[in-house]
């Protein structure tokens, strides 16, 4: 008995020091990072820890995908668009007390774009500066004093801007990669809000307030994100306090946030598409009529109401409202599928026809239920009398189909990376993407569209990027390469009393500005 | 003894030496490309064909293979693809996270488990002994993701007595010496962390030692019923020897060794990770981290970790067999061999 009394203190005791303190918030999430070195990583959860531990050249602005100054106060560009100056803050610290220059930021970025550079033959290669094609728009890099920096570029290129504001551009502290080498990513040393503590693998990263910061300190002490598969677990976790804030919330329990007075939800369109692509290499799907037929058979509402819970949105162009340039103006096809068998006629398939539809073997964020979504297009399709066969494939396997275009509708879908537009026109529907393995696997071959990308790439001038933009929507809402389906909602919750925080189209999730106010 | 201890482990060898083999041609052969699994919608003709290089994939099955088996014997593992972690990292990290867990709750399994399988043989047949092989009929069914998380809504959330998950509160701080946290609590002479990492591991133990209590219940009560009615605790009784002691040294020691047997492989069992209750707990064990690399086709890391489950396998049962042996003398392993 008395040993069951000893028990019983110590769990009380335990009980009692489980209290969480107002300046420390306690962030819960799907999974663990990877890594934590900005150049190597490509995974969401990897980028939320650096968000917060690294900086960038530029940055985007709190809520929108505009570019706007950090580690760079100012820029200048060449009137060829082919230098690029950069002029830097000369109060910034990395967090291990070396002081941030230009030779800093050359060793940053040098390490992945020189071959010769002592650091660029490591485990793991420097994935996003290759994804995003930074060796064909670099061509040289150098230091005229401690405070600039210039870039030199192959051809003029705009989004390049954009490219500079993501993780893989971030600073990080040369004496820490050498000092650490091929272990950075479990050291890592930056110049941003919070520095780098500790890190048990899947269990917990704590992060604790950059109190050197060269701008205002951020209000939290101490920033920890701890990785919960489970979804229900993750919710409880919120639920009981234990947890201040969470993302990827099940759309089962968006009610049960809105409800609950001790909690905050948080929503905005993502920076995705989930689309179905119509390979146009392929009859019938050659003829526009057909494409424009199906853009009005499917009931996207229905999908988004189904399948999403209500968390998206409808469709109607390839890029998100939360991207610049948006073009509202585009009508896009209403659900009416007595109009699109009056297309299929006029198209001379008054009795339909047959068909695959491709459908991914795995959730994906744009499209957490693939398989339920062709069902459900299949449905739809029928009653136009397109008779459509699903097929699946491993997802390895299905990528691979997919861009070698062997397929004759397939779904597929994409995440924003830059925030910038043509990181989605360009990849996904220039004829230059449609070369197999391709990115374009409605294998749409546009000149008058390639024509109008490629002006907007070389122009430095924004408003003329816009325009340019919108009229690449136009043209492609005529040609229908794709019936665009959805925009998955990004989601967050925060115990009521968190403030500061605001989702990022681009998924960063900075926590500079959080605080938790006494209750 | 000595001899035949020396066998099993000389045995040892060709064993994990097939396991390897086997894992190897399971990977190479399952569909799906590894680089193009990782690299998703962002995979194009130049970043594929590198990251293949990189993994070795562009190279013929018998280079491959014969890269593996020289890497595994000079005990080198690799690196994981995912993470770029070394193999021997990731497990030496998330490997005391699970034997803690496994062994919180095989104590709890066997010391609750042989007590009720004893009550229940002695009491056999009366309202006890049905109590608790119902109990144990109901511990075996149970689905385990089912039991936790209704321990977790009890005991957590309505009775918020224990935490919802983890190994330990977020507010506490270890120095990592062995990565076992109740040592490394004990050694830091910290006795508040080390009270919150026993809360942190009841519900988890209790939830991952329900299936293996209701068996060692069972084996127990069944083996004890058995000796019972053996000749020489007939004789035992007959002497008039204490009922205590007739069934704690006569009846016990002897139907021990079924139970050993049943305790020792679910001890093998556990310790190659719990899925279910690690993921539930947020358990940061070596089954999450194993199920999180099969599905990212990082082969690297399934091969290594698959070896390092089979070895310790193999151990425990090669540690039952010398328990065997020590129990019960009549257990001769050289005569047997010899």
């Amino acid at each position: 008995m008395n040993y069951l009394r000893l028990a019983l203190a110590v769990f009380l005791f335990a009980c009692g020091t489980s209290q969480t303190v107002n300046d420390t918030l306690v962030f819960v999430r799907g999974s663990d990072s990877v890594g934590l070195d900005p150049a190597l990583e490509t995974d969401g959860e990897s980028f939320k820890v650096c968000d917060n531990i690294y900086e960038t050249l530029v940055t985007y602005d709190e809520e929108t995908t505009e570019v706007i100054p950090q580690l760079a106060y100012a820029w200048d560009i060449s009137d060829d668009m082919l230098t690029w100056t950069f002029h830097l803050r000369t109060d910034v610290q990395f967090h291990d007390g070396t002081t941030f220059n230009a030779q800093a930021m050359l060793f940053s970025l040098g390490r992945q774009f020189f071959k010769d550079h002592p650091h660029h033959d490591i485990p793991g290669a420097y994935r996003y500066w290759k994804d995003m094609d930074m060796d064909n728009i670099v061509s040289g890099m150098s230091v005229p004093n401690d405070s600039t920096f210039v870039f030199q570029l192959k051809r003029a290129n705009a989004p390049f801007l954009s490219n500079l504001a993501m993780n893989f551009c971030a600073a990080v502290s040369p004496a820490a990669v050498e000092k650490y080498g091929s272990d950075f990513f479990k050291h890592p040393v930056g110049t941003g809000p919070f520095r780098f503590v500790e890190w048990r693998k899947d269990e917990r990263i704590v992060l604790d307030r950059n109190e050197n910061y060269w701008s205002k300190p951020a209000p939290l002490k101490r920033l920890i994100f701890k990785p919960i598969q489970e979804a229900s677990v993750r919710f409880l976790e919120l639920k009981q306090g234990t947890a201040q804030g969470m993302d990827n919330i099940n759309p089962e329990y968006i009610e049960q946030i809105r409800n609950n007075p001790d909690l905050q939800l948080l929503t905005q369109p993502g920076m995705n598409v989930g689309y179905l692509a119509m390979n146009m290499d392929k009859p019938p799907f050659n003829k526009v009529l057909v494409r424009h037929a199906l853009n009005h058979a499917i009931n996207k509402q229905a999908l988004v109401d189904n399948f999403y819970q209500g968390l998206a949105l409808k469709a109607k162009n390839p890029i998100p409202p939360t991207v610049w340039s948006y073009n509202d103006q585009v009508q896009g096809y209403e659900y009416d599928p007595q109009r699109a068998r009056e297309l299929l006629t006029e198209a001379g398939l008054s009795d339909g026809f047959e068909t695959e539809l491709w459908a991914m073997p795995v959730p994906r964020p744009y499209m957490p239920q693939p398989d339920k979504i062709a069902q459900a297009i299949q449905a739809d399709l029928e009653k136009i009398g397109v008779r459509s066969k699903i097929v699946q494939w491993e997802w390895g396997t299905y990528l691979d189909k997919v861009s070698q275009g062997e397929h004759t509708m397939a779904l597929l879908g994409w995440t924003g990376d830059n925030g910038d537009p043509d990181n989605f026109l360009y990849v996904l529907l220039d004829k230059t993407a449609a070369k197999k393995p391709a990115g374009n696997i409605a294998f749409y071959q546009s000149d008058e569209l390639h024509d109008v990308l490629v002006r907007a790439r070389a122009s430095a001038m924004r408003d003329e990027r816009d325009a340019l933009y919108r009229r690449a929507q136009e043209i492609i809402f005529h040609d229908a390469p794709w019936v665009p389906l959805v925009h998955a909602t990004q989601t967050a919750a925060f115990r009521h009393n968190v403030k500061g925080f605001k989702l990022h189209p681009t998924g960063n999730k900075w926590f500079r500005n959080v605080r938790i106010n006494t209750p | 003894m000595h001899l035949y201890i020396l066998k099993r482990i000389v045995l040892l060898f060709p064993t994990l030496l097939g396991i390897s083999l086997l894992v190897f041609l399971m990977l190479y052969f399952v569909p799906g490309d590894p680089a193009q699994i990782m690299l998703g919608e962002r995979a194009n003709a130049e970043t594929l064909a590198e990251l293949r290089a990189e993994m070795g994939l562009d190279k013929p099955f018998h280079i491959q293979f014969y890269r593996f088996f020289s890497g595994l014997i000079s005990g080198d593992l690799g690196r994981s693809i995912r993470t770029h972690e070394k193999i021997t990292v990731e497990i030496f990290q998330r490997f005391p996270a699970t034997f803690e867990l496994t062994f919180f709750s095989m104590f709890i399994a066997t010391f609750v488990g042989i007590s009720t399988g004893i009550l229940a043989a002695v009491r056999r047949g009366k309202f006890v002994d049905l109590l608790s092989m119902i109990g144990a009929t109901a511990g075996i069914s149970m689905p385990i993701f089912w039991l936790a998380l209704l321990l977790v809504l009890m005991f957590s959330v309505y009775l918020p007595i224990f935490p919802v998950s983890g190994r330990m509160g977020t507010h506490i701080y270890l120095e990592p010496v062995t990565y076992f946290y109740t040592l490394d609590a004990a050694l830091a002479s910290d006795w508040a962390a080390l009270s919150n990492v026993l809360w942190h591991l009841t519900l988890p133990a209790i939830a991952l030692g329900t299936i293996p209590m209701a068996v060692i219940a069972r084996m127990t009560r069944a083996s004890l019923l058995e000796v019972l009615g053996e000749d020489y605790v007939r004789t035992a009784w007959a002497k008039g020897l204490a009922r205590r002691w007739v069934i704690l040294r006569h009846a016990v020691r002897n139907a021990f060794i079924p139970t050993l047997t049943v305790i020792a492989l679910e001890f093998g069992y556990l310790l190659g990770g719990a899925v279910i209750t690690e993921t539930i707990f947020a358990w940061p064990g070596v089954g999450r981290w194993l199920f999180l690399a099969v599905q990212a086709r990082d082969f690297r890391a399934v091969q290594g970790g698959v070896l390092l489950i089979a070895t310790i396998f193999v151990l425990v049962n090669l540690l039952a067999d010398i328990l065997y042996a020590w129990l019960d003398p009549r257990i001769r392993y050289e005569k047997q061999t010899g």
